[in-house]
């Protein structure tokens, strides 16, 4: 498998004072491969941003390597090829946006990249019917709902031809439509256009779909593997004061109370297969 | 409450007027401001009273939206015509205690005031035929040369743009501050205009820190898209001019020629 992002010992250090350094990031390793849809959780603090800053250079490592494409982040040359293969959308929709209506933004990032005029309006309209927004390509952004303000992001995103969308907790602002809204567009683009996706969440639901999970405590990686095998430890995520998903804490407790179940159940389905055996 | 205030004044409608490139409004603009200053009789006036008629009947816009932007400076009308009818020196008509009316300060008076409402009018017209976005792509265009000499263009109408995209986030922003100030008991509405003042501090301070978060987030996710100031920028919108765009400008120009013939030939 290709690998798409290569992080290497990360190590970040901020000053919190004159005298304290406070690592965020305490040697990092993870690999992300080409077309995966990679799931980031763990609870504030735990460093999981800060990791996804560093994956398309706006953060540089204090210590370690970050490989974006074959491409070294502290390598100035290759900082606006990173940025266009590894884009990136952030948590504040309002904050995001920069252009009064919604085409001319989703335009902003090929306008800097010196796109051709034509090109951009062909991309621009590719994009905005890849999330579904077409037929709001007039209106100015303040009068979207947040789910929306989001796919135009993802647009404005997409609209790059990006290789891997780095999505840093995309979903903690919005309402339950509008995160269905957001999420159906992220797993429809991993799908059909084979983007890779780094989704930073800490809605464990929103995990359960992904290809890989990796869960972040203290600037570091504790655990990685397939939503199964990382929901599966229930105890574990709870003691690092962790949610998991309904269903699979659900079977937890079943177990406990000693019905013969298995302990990997992810979803409604799988649950209700499993009880009506 | 605070929802219903309108960004700029522009009026939607598809004219003659509205479909002109801004830059040639912008430009029309300056040079009829300039006609408009050189006048020196009443006589003249008909050409700009004619330009200005002829452009508001194409423009399609209510002619009461005019009379709405002159409300604010009514103050200033007032005072230039009361500054000029007492001020101006020559045949008195009527004294009013130590301040004479003169024959000459009435006719000046309702000259500069004449000048005064055709500049604001006429200014006016270019900000409600010209949309936002249209005139910050106008103004960056027409800055565009003058960048070799040091004037920020491009950066100039990024700070525009940024600040038309955020108006009405800030607004909704400060609608919410407001409303939570007031549930924990401030009081907006109550007492004389210091203390009005006063009770705006605990409005401001969140509103501008939230601000400085937000540009801070902003210019993030703006360096993310690769924004790096102006240089190999594109536009996906061009401006183009149009045969149009050269007639509205003659006519223009035709003006103060006209108005210049008249004042030193």
């Amino acid at each position: 498998m290709e690998k798409m992002i290569e992080i290497i010992d990360l190590v970040y250090e901020y000053r919190k004072n004159e005298e304290e350094k406070v690592k965020a990031l305490n040697e990092v390793s993870l690999n992300v491969k080409k077309g995966e849809f990679l799931a980031v959780i763990g609870h504030n603090g735990s460093g999981k941003s800060t990791m996804a800053k560093h994956m398309n250079a706006l953060l540089l490592p204090s210590g370690g390597k970050v490989y974006v494409h074959g491409l070294d982040t502290l390598d100035e040359s290759s900082l606006w090829n990173i940025r266009q293969s590894a884009g990136m959308v952030f948590q504040n929709p309002d904050n995001q946006i920069v252009a009064t209506i919604v085409e001319e933004d989703v335009a902003f990032g090929l306008e800097n990249l010196g796109v051709d005029p034509k090109e951009i309006r062909k991309r621009v309209k590719e994009a905005l019917e890849a999330v579904g927004m077409i037929e709001f390509s007039k209106k100015g952004p303040h009068l979207l709902s947040g789910g929306q303000k989001q796919r135009i992001a993802i647009a404005g995103v997409i609209a790059m031809k990006p290789e891997c969308i780095i999505l840093d907790e995309p979903t903690a602002m919005l309402d339950p439509v509008g995160r269905k809204e957001v999420m159906d567009t992220v797993k429809k683009l991993n799908k059909e256009e084979g983007i890779t996706i780094v989704h930073i969440t800490h809605f464990m639901d929103e995990a359960v779909d992904a290809d890989r999970v990796v869960v972040m405590e203290e600037g570091n990686v504790v655990l990685e593997g397939k939503p199964k095998e990382v929901f599966s430890q229930v105890e574990v995520l709870k003691d690092l004061g962790l949610d998991v998903p309904q269903v699979t804490e659900l079977a937890y407790r079943l177990r406990k109370e000693g019905i013969n179940i298995k302990e990997d159940i992810l979803t409604v389905d799988e649950m209700v297969k499993c009880l009506c055996q | 409450m605070l929802r219903d205030i309108t960004i700029g004044q522009y009026y939607p409608a598809a004219s003659a007027i509205h479909r002109l490139d801004p830059r040639v409004k912008i430009l029309s603009t300056f040079v009829y401001m300039i006609a408009l200053f050189v006048v020196k009789n009443f006589v003249d006036y008909t050409y700009i009273l004619v330009f200005l008629g002829a452009s508001i009947f194409l423009s399609k816009v209510p002619f009461s939206y005019m009379i709405k932007g002159l409300k604010p400076l009514f103050l200033i009308i007032t005072l230039t015509f009361g500054i000029n009818i007492f001020m101006t020196k020559g045949e008195v008509l009527y004294q009013l205690g130590p301040l004479d009316i003169t024959k000459e300060g009435i006719s000046q008076a309702v000259f500069m005031a004449t000048r005064l409402i055709l500049l604001i009018i006429g200014t006016s017209l270019l900000t409600l035929t010209t949309s936002p976005i249209n005139l910050t792509d106008g103004i960056e265009k027409l800055l565009n040369p003058f960048k070799k000499v040091g004037v920020p263009a491009h950066e100039l109408a990024m700070m525009m743009t940024i600040a038309l995209r955020f108006i009405p986030t800030l607004l909704e922003e400060t609608d919410k501050i407001m409303k939570a100030q007031m549930a924990r008991g401030a009081d907006f509405e109550s007492g004389n205009i210091l203390k009005r003042a006063k009770s705006l501090v605990p409005l401001l301070v969140p509103l501008f820190i939230s601000a400085f978060r937000r540009a801070d987030e902003l210019a993030m996710a703006m360096e993310a898209r690769c924004y790096r100031g102006g240089e190999n920028r594109t536009r996906m919108r061009e401006l183009s001019l149009h045969t149009r765009d050269f007639i509205a400008f003659i006519v223009t120009i035709f003006v103060l020629v006209a108005v210049l013939v008249n004042r030193f030939a």
